[in-house]
């Protein structure tokens, strides 16, 4: 009876977030506020969800698996929001027009897709042990 | 071998020992591993690391949770309410870490965390481009963002 509650709780709240979520999407004003919202909210809400249902079976393998799709979901969607804000800049997407300062604009090469450091950072010695690669396979 | 190796060593044959295959079985077994290796082996520099970054560890956890929740409900209000008063914009903050690891996991965590979002690390590696949702003192958002970053690091060095 507890774990009914707990787990409908859970799942309520998750859902809620999702719901956040998508509106986030749909009301915030540029790309990268966008991003904002669904990165956040989707982690924590399917997160949330995850756990409820481990809540609900009381499994060791579903729960395995449900901590493992929550860990997997928090180590990806943050490198989707990077993946789209890149290709935002290179496409040319329009910021909102209240946006404070952007010290990434130009920065980036059209053509070998590289990334410039700022002129004020460039010509820092390599920091601590000096083995920062310089021919970073990224 | 590492302490962490030796730990879950500790655990499998606690868990052996006791027939007791489960989550919960492991988690005892890993914990009373961790005890043993603390109180006889605290002075064999080996093991003092370990030791020591268990705590930090899940200290750091649960401060990641907190702000994960707390990021959460700043993006519900921000949602739900008006946007006129945000303030964006991208900054570029100065890296210490080098390895792709230490780059990646520092920059997943700054993406769930409160108001900020990474974008890219720079091709030379120097700088990670972070995009805030109240940008009001960009210096302030930089020291914020580096004092973050040498609690990440503190764990995985």
């Amino acid at each position: 009876m507890m774990t009914e509650w707990i787990a409908a709780g859970l799942l309520l709240t998750g859902a809620l977030f999702m719901l956040l979520a998508g509106l986030g999407a749909l009301r915030m004003p540029d790309l990268l506020m966008r991003m904002h919202a669904t990165t956040k909210a989707g982690a924590l809400g399917s997160g949330l969800i995850m756990i409820a249902v481990a809540v609900h079976f009381g499994e060791t393998g579903v729960t395995a698996r449900a901590l493992a799709a929550t860990l997997f979901i928090m180590l990806t969607s943050p490198v989707a929001a990077h993946v789209l804000a890149r290709a935002g800049y290179f496409t040319g997407v329009p910021m909102w027009s209240k946006i404070v300062r952007d010290e990434l604009k130009g920065k980036y090469d059209e053509d070998t897709h590289t990334l410039a450091a700022p002129q004020r950072y460039r010509n820092k010695p390599p920091a601590d042990d000096g083995k920062a690669p310089d021919d970073g396979a990224g | 071998m590492n302490g962490l190796t030796w730990n879950i060593m500790l655990a499998l044959i606690w868990v052996a020992m006791t027939g007791n295959f489960t989550g919960s079985g492991l988690a005892i077994g890993f914990l009373l591993g961790y005890l043993l290796l603390g109180v006889t082996l605290r002075d064999v520099p080996r093991f003092s690391g370990y030791i020591r970054k268990v705590p930090r560890v899940i200290r750091f956890l649960f401060f990641f949770i907190k702000e994960l929740v707390r990021s959460n409900f700043r993006v519900a209000y921000d949602v739900l309410t008006p946007t006129d008063y945000m303030r964006p914009g991208v900054i570029a903050v100065p890296l210490e870490a080098h390895t792709d690891g230490e780059i990646t996991l520092l920059a997943n965590l700054i993406s769930l965390t409160p108001g900020t979002l990474s974008l890219d690390v720079s091709t030379d590696r120097r700088v990670l481009y972070v995009h805030m949702m109240y940008l009001d003192d960009p210096e302030a958002a930089r020291e914020e963002i580096k004092y973050f970053e040498k609690r990440v690091l503190e764990l995985l060095r």
